[in-house]
């Protein structure tokens, strides 16, 4: 399902994912989050920004339990919880948060 | 009908290991072997990976494929701590025939001779090749 940004058609595969990381913009990733019926506060972004910045340097998404401990080791026990991630993006924040983020779908996600 | 799942797997863990052969671009074995690795991690497996022959070239520092159309993939190895594939070996052999030392790789590997490769191939579950 594409999604119109700006009056640019931006393409997804059949899950969601963008086709074109390249592309992603915070105005796709608000519509991503629309979609998705999640309103994105202070703290998603937070999550999503941390993934983005760990696709760039690693080159994958990465999965729950390595995403979980990379936030506990750079936020704190509190935001580095499965039960903080998944308050935040109920349908599962690997795959629900790296889709925002414009990320392929995390390896070892099945 | 039961909701019995047919195979019980909770808490089996087994030993692999995935032995890269080759090259790093030129065929897909080589990403398709990591992103194995990851999913085996992801699986809280016992994994363990070793480069050999031309292997060795994977984690070689300063790669830059752009030219091939291909994604550099080397930093993905620097991601393996944090998934806890800590057991990275390299072989002596194939290392010194190529000219590399352990500063020119992306990550820490540890070092061993052919034979001592051979003892942890033999101790393993799972050993799969690319």
């Amino acid at each position: 399902m594409p999604y119109t940004v700006n009056g640019n058609t931006i393409e997804t595969d059949e899950e969601g994912y963008l086709m074109d990381l390249s592309l992603w913009t915070q105005d796709i990733a608000a519509a991503i989050a629309q979609a998705e019926s999640v309103d994105m506060t202070d703290e998603h972004w937070q999550v999503v920004n941390f993934l983005r910045d760990y696709y760039n340097e690693y080159q994958i998404a990465p999965a729950i339990r390595v995403l979980t401990k990379a936030m506990k080791e750079k936020f704190g026990p509190e935001k580095g919880s499965n039960k903080y991630l998944y308050d935040l993006f109920p349908y599962g924040p690997a795959k629900q948060a790296c889709k925002i983020a414009g990320l392929p779908k995390p390896t070892g996600c099945v | 009908m039961s909701e019995e799942p047919v195979f019980d797997t909770q808490g089996v863990v087994k030993k692999f290991m995935y032995v890269n052969r080759r090259a790093p671009y030129g065929t897909i074995y080589p990403l398709e072997i990591l992103e194995s690795v990851l999913v085996a991690a992801a699986f809280e497996q016992d994994t363990s990976v070793a480069f050999l022959d031309d292997g060795v070239f994977q984690i070689k520092k300063g790669q830059d494929p752009k030219e091939l159309g291909m994604k550099n993939f080397s930093p993905t190895f620097r991601a393996l701590a944090g998934y806890d594939v800590e057991k990275l070996y390299v072989e002596k052999e194939s290392m010194d025939a190529r000219g590399l030392k352990v500063d020119d790789f992306v990550v820490k590997v540890r070092v061993v001779s052919a034979a001592e490769l051979a003892k942890l191939m033999a101790e393993q579950d799972i050993l799969i090749t690319g």
